[in-house]
């Protein structure tokens, strides 16, 4: 027998045969790992759910309750059972439209500035300035808005009247030319409530738009550069194509931001339960500055109804974020990259 | 290439870019650099001719005087706002009559949008300075005086002056409830991240929707939660512990969230080195991603504090204002600082609205300190690499 065959012979005991398990398990502290990490995750799941269902939940009695005439009664009177958020709804959307309307261009400027105009030894120091105005709480963007921004602002209220009056939205029920001026007709108004939303969510939208401006592929810009294009040219036919999704993104995760706002509407404006488009004058009311000024007299029909209310809301901004999540995931993924 | 630059629409605009290029004197520079090799630097895009800043002094200094000629000469109006918004008006139409003597239209319009763009921003970096300014501004008569951080509210009326009572009460009542907070939504939050990242699964994808989903959450709705919960249901009084509650359930997300973004980009690599050196997962998490991902982890607990401890909308609902100091959180009222200053700014008495705006500097100060130790942590992760 040759030596080759010799070792080619299959092994005579059997046993030694056994493939070794490749996936051996897990060890026992990995087991306590997994389950934990688990365990927690599934604990956050459940509690983050929780408030979901929970409000969705407490939404129910008020709908049996007033039916789909909660979505459009205008009136919130407890004391004769008609209560509806229509005016409120219609509130909220206004503050949040005129937010939308300061905010975009700022953003969008800024999120150009900084991406491809600034010095770049400015620039880290810009994104920081930027992250920092996020972090200002909007407790003190309220302060500052109440108090500084407000008496000068209301001027402006005064001259859009005076200019535009003859559009409903910016209509005023008092003499806007008359000498002596009532400054309380402008004071706490949608408008005013708009402007400083608009500012904060500035910061959230920029950093998203900036953040696809910078991916924006360098050999496009190039490329745009080497055709004898101008600055604005290579932004106009690189940079704002390819940042498309991360403006929408970034605003509609603005928008979100703009809709729940509490604390910096709550002390701008004046309560009014009235539906009204006319933006500049007194008075409005939003879903989260309603629940915030109402919750602590209410009774349990009333309650539910605030709940309900703040569903909607939450309704309103997931929806709003989540088309906010696919368009910025899509950005960041470099989909519509094809150099 | 792109599509962008191939469509229909944009081509002619290309073209017309394309001719303000001389070809002979372009492939006659092309020539000349390929022959000298040492001048390949790259071209300066952000050069400025003579040119460009004479227009743009010029243009400014003009606009700056046909302003005032028709502002307060002519017409006499007044305020400083409509001065400077006529003055910024009258700068762009002069600039770019000015830049169309002697560039074509595409050079117009450049200069007419990086002034736009440069002036919006401006504006933002304007709202920003204004804000921190005037908040520290107010906040200085209250703030300079050291009673102000050493007593509570109990021996200050609304009349007296600012060397009487203090904040000291809102300052311990926020601490309390943000330790609170970040004791419950540290744990939690770390510990949903390093699920998702980790441990993964087809319902770690459901939980990293749900927390995504959550992160939308308005702050007012998580106060409500604990509210109709905890002391409408339950009965449980209005305490820091159940502030402390709330602020935890806006801190989880946003800590989940961030945790997970940095462990997802430690490199898979160091995992897999750890695992092959015979580590159980268990020590490979422990004793090589989370040192790994350290400082962004810092920085993100950093910035979920700066954010809690700003959050007010969920204190107006599940805590209460108060004057005196309570230590404990589990019985009493405690009152915190962004409550203290909604409070007393909405009270509109000129005594209570100083002391607002004290706190409301300190609040700020507190979050720009939180701020600035994440950039630093931030930075020494990437100088480190």
């Amino acid at each position: 027998m040759s030596l080759l065959h010799e070792l080619t012979r299959p092994p005579t005991d059997a046993p030694f045969d056994e493939p070794r398990p490749i996936a051996p398990g897990l060890g026992r502290s990995d087991h306590v790992f997994r389950i934990t990490a688990r365990g927690v995750g599934f604990f956050v799941l459940v509690l983050t759910a929780a408030i979901g269902l929970f409000l969705g939940y407490q939404a129910i009695p008020t709908f049996h309750h007033y039916g789909w005439s909660f979505l459009t009664e205008t009136q919130w009177s407890p004391n004769t059972d008609t209560i509806g958020i229509a005016s409120v709804l219609l509130g909220t959307l206004e503050v949040a439209a005129v937010a939308l309307v300061v905010g975009f261009p700022l953003a969008l400027m800024t999120a150009l500035y900084i991406s491809e105009y600034a010095p770049s030894r400015l620039k880290s120091t810009l994104i920081a300035m930027i992250d920092m105005m996020a972090a200002v709480p909007s407790v003190i963007f309220g302060v500052w808005a109440q108090l500084w921004l407000q008496p000068r602002g209301i001027n402006v209220s005064r001259w859009i009247s005076q200019n535009f009056g003859w559009i409903p939205i910016f209509k005023v029920d008092t003499d806007a030319n008359a000498a002596s001026w009532s400054k309380i007709s402008y004071v706490g108004s949608a408008f005013m409530a708009g402007i400083v939303v608009g500012i904060m969510i500035v910061p959230l939208a920029c950093s998203v738009m900036r953040g696809v401006f910078d991916l924006a592929p360098l050999g496009e810009r190039e490329a745009a550069y080497a055709l004898g294009s101008t600055k604005w040219g290579m932004i106009r036919t690189v940079v704002l194509p390819f940042g498309r999704g991360g403006i929408i993104g970034g605003t509609m995760l603005a928008l979100g931001r703009a809709l729940g706002e509490t604390v910096a509407v709550l002390m701008i404006i004046s309560t009014d339960y009235q539906p009204k488009i006319k933006i500049l004058s007194q008075g409005t009311q939003t879903v989260s500055a309603l629940i915030a000024s109402l919750f602590g007299e209410s009774t349990s029909t009333q309650l539910h109804a605030l709940l309900t209310a703040g569903f909607v809301l939450f309704l309103m901004t997931l929806l709003v974020n989540t088309i906010a999540a696919v368009f910025v995931a899509r950005s960041r993924s470099g989909a519509g990259v094809d150099v | 290439m792109s599509e962008t630059l191939l469509s229909k629409e944009q081509a002619p605009e290309t073209t017309a870019e394309i001719e303000r290029v001389e070809p002979a004197g372009a492939a006659g520079r092309v020539t000349e650099s390929l022959a000298d090799p040492v001048d390949d630097r790259p071209r300066d895009l952000g050069v400025r001719t003579l040119d460009d800043r004479a227009s743009l002094l010029g243009a400014a200094a003009g606009s700056l005087a046909l302003t005032w000629l028709l502002y307060e000469v002519l017409f006499a109006f007044g305020g400083y706002v409509g001065f400077v918004v006529l003055w910024w008006f009258a700068f762009v139409v002069l600039y770019a009559a000015v830049t169309s003597v002697a560039h074509p239209r595409v050079a117009v319009v450049d200069r007419m949008v990086a002034v736009v763009v440069a002036s919006g921003a401006a504006l933002v970096g304007l709202a920003l300075a204004s804000t921190l300014v005037y908040v520290l501004v107010r906040g200085w008569p209250a703030m300079h005086h050291w009673n102000f951080y050493t007593q509570d509210g109990t021996t200050a009326g609304p009349t007296d002056p600012l060397t009487k009572g203090g904040i000291s009460h809102a300052i311990i009542g926020s601490a309390e409830e943000v330790g609170i907070a970040t004791v419950i939504a540290l744990p939690l939050g770390l510990g949903t991240a390093v699920y998702m990242s980790e441990v993964g699964g087809r319902i770690s994808r459901v939980v990293r929707t749900v927390v995504e989903a959550m992160t939308a959450l308005p702050d007012i709705l998580a106060g409500l939660f604990i509210y109709t919960l905890l002391i409408y249901s339950f009965h449980w009084e209005r305490t820091g512990f159940t502030a402390a509650l709330a602020l935890s359930v806006t801190a989880i997300p946003i800590i989940a969230r961030s945790a997970e973004v940095t462990l997802r980009v430690v490199p898979s690599g160091l995992r897999e080195a750890s695992l092959a050196l015979g580590a159980s997962q268990w020590q490979s998490v422990w004793r090589v991603v989370l040192p790994t991902a350290r400082s962004g982890l810092a920085t993100a607990l950093i910035l979920a504090i700066a954010r809690i401890v700003g959050e007010s909308a969920p204190l107006l609902i599940v805590s209460s204002d108060t004057t005196y100091y309570n230590h404990d959180p589990f019985t009493g009222p405690m009152n915190s600082l962004p409550l203290y200053i909604i409070q007393r700014v909405r009270s509109g008495q000129p005594g209570l609205i100083a002391r607002g705006f004290g706190a409301a500097a300190l609040l700020l100060l507190t979050v720009l300190v939180l701020f600035a130790t994440a950039r630093f942590l931030a930075r020494n992760r990437t100088g480190r690499r």
